[in-house]
């Protein structure tokens, strides 16, 4: 069998087992009750709602004069990437270890189920609530659409590179599922959803110019809001984390494969 | 053809690396019926898991030119809340084959009737048998793993399941991993005894008989 051949069995397989594991945990997630599987993006919806009406009933102080219901929107929605696809990664191996005694089935399988999952239900979220909000015009069409989406890729490859990292790390040691929880938790007020770097402290910034996620979603509003306001990224920076994060998932993803032992 | 060449297979545990199996060595042809005879504990479920891919050894190599499929009647990857069809559907997914045409034998075969669609949680543990063991049928292999003496429901369901594995795939190669000579007897034509981390191949099933016997400190079969 030659190279591309091989290849291209070994990807049919891959995309099979894939679309397996995500209609299973599709199914077991929603079953078929009730709406079913459009709680997928029913619930990041609700919750992107929820915090838009908090939000404007609080007339949050986000630095500029944007709408609330934009700003919550983008924020949020940035959010639900970067926190969920880690949350479903950590500890996702355990229950779905007797599946590997399907050959084809292998520990980054399951993840990237898992992943898919997620970045489906939080863009079909945001793509939903946007246009919602653009046709009762609360919100203003995004001025450069391929912006949002680089932005929205770059904040998708973050959530994946740390679901892997984190996800990995899991089945290593139990510290990882204790403190990802508080990290998640103080990392969202600080992660940009709330406020544009422009509008906060120099001071503020030399630190929050760390966090990784802040860069994607400042590109992103910049791609929404274009020159309303002045957005401070580092596309470069935020690709370098992303690459190192990635590499060092899928290295921890490969040594677990090799470690794992089926029940 | 499936050859396990100079495997090792090595456990951490608090004292140290744990050698399981050292530089084992076995080649299992198509068709042929081969037992692998063990004492608890000496790596049975060690080899299954390795011969099958589920597992990757530390060192040496499987290689497999014919399809293994899965423990047989193992029901521990089923998702309780799923309905049986959907576990089913799951199973096809994985190896690429339309369910469809596949419900009909597994409702039948299972005797689960309506059942079929109701949820893996609501079934007793004789149904979830059944089930495993009628959707291990549906994808079709070149040898079987059979871990342990399959005891799945009563007699006459046991003796329809020994129809369907050893009569209608008379012609597919089947690794049978047990400690019971009984066992083995009836369905293999050779054996491998696993003892101390060793293989040992015997063409001739008395010889494995004697050598199991021999290990396992018991007085000599005769």
């Amino acid at each position: 069998m030659s190279g591309l051949q091989s290849f291209m069995r070994s990807w049919a397989i891959q995309r099979r087992v894939i679309w397996a594991l995500l209609m299973r945990e599709v199914l077991t997630r929603y079953g078929r009750h009730n709406i079913g599987f459009m709680w997928l993006f029913v619930e990041p919806m609700l919750f992107t709602m929820g915090v838009t009406a908090l939000w404007s009933a609080t007339k949050s102080i986000h630095g500029s004069n944007l709408p609330i219901v934009a700003f919550a929107i983008t924020g949020y929605s940035s959010v639900l990437l970067w926190r969920n696809m880690p949350g479903r990664c950590v500890d996702a191996v355990e229950p779905n270890r007797s599946l590997l005694f399907h050959r084809n089935v292998r520990v980054i399988d399951l993840f990237l189920a898992r992943l898919l999952l997620e970045a489906m239900g939080a863009t079909i979220s945001l793509i939903v609530l946007s246009t919602f909000f653009i046709l009762i015009g609360q919100m203003d069409p995004p001025e450069d659409v391929l912006q949002v989406l680089g932005g929205w890729l770059m904040l998708a490859w973050f959530g994946m590179a740390l679901a892997m990292t984190l996800g990995a790390g899991s089945e290593r040691s139990e510290l990882i599922h204790k403190l990802w929880h508080p990290a998640s938790y103080l990392l969202f007020p600080l992660s940009g959803a709330a406020f544009l770097l422009n509008s906060m402290p120099v001071q503020a910034q030399i630190y929050l110019e760390y966090l990784p996620m802040i860069h994607g979603l400042e590109y992103l509003r910049e791609g929404f809001f274009g020159s309303k306001i002045h957005a401070i990224y580092d596309i470069g920076y935020m690709a370098m984390v992303n690459l190192v994060l990635t590499l060092v998932g899928l290295s921890q993803i490969r040594l677990l494969a090799d470690t794992v032992i089926p029940e | 053809m499936i050859v396990i060449d100079n495997v090792v297979k090595e456990y951490p545990t608090h004292r140290g690396m744990k050698r399981v199996l050292d530089h084992v060595n076995l080649t299992v042809k198509p068709g042929q019926q081969i037992g692998i005879l063990g004492r608890n504990g000496a790596g049975k479920s060690t080899m299954i898991r390795l011969i099958s891919g589920a597992e990757l050894p530390t060192a040496g190599t499987v290689k497999r030119t014919m399809s293994v499929s899965w423990p047989l009647a193992f029901g521990g990857a089923f998702q309780n809340g799923l309905t049986g069809y959907d576990n089913l559907r799951f199973i096809c997914r994985v190896y690429g084959i339309d369910p469809s045409d596949k419900l009909d034998f597994v409702q039948d075969f299972s005797e689960l009737g309506m059942y079929i669609r109701e949820p893996v949680k609501s079934y007793s543990s004789g149904m979830r048998a059944r089930l495993a063991f009628a959707i291990s049928m549906v994808i079709d292999f070149d040898c079987y793993l059979i871990d342990e003496v399959i005891a799945v429901g009563d007699t006459r369901f046991h003796e329809k399941c020994m129809i369907e594995l050893f009569e209608k795939r008379a012609d597919r190669a089947k690794i049978i991993v047990s400690h019971d000579v009984t066992y083995v007897h009836r369905h293999c034509d050779s054996a491998a005894v696993l003892s101390g981390g060793q293989l040992s191949y015997f063409e001739d099933l008395e010889d494995a008989f004697r050598h199991y016997d021999y290990v396992s400190g018991l007085p000599s079969y005769s």
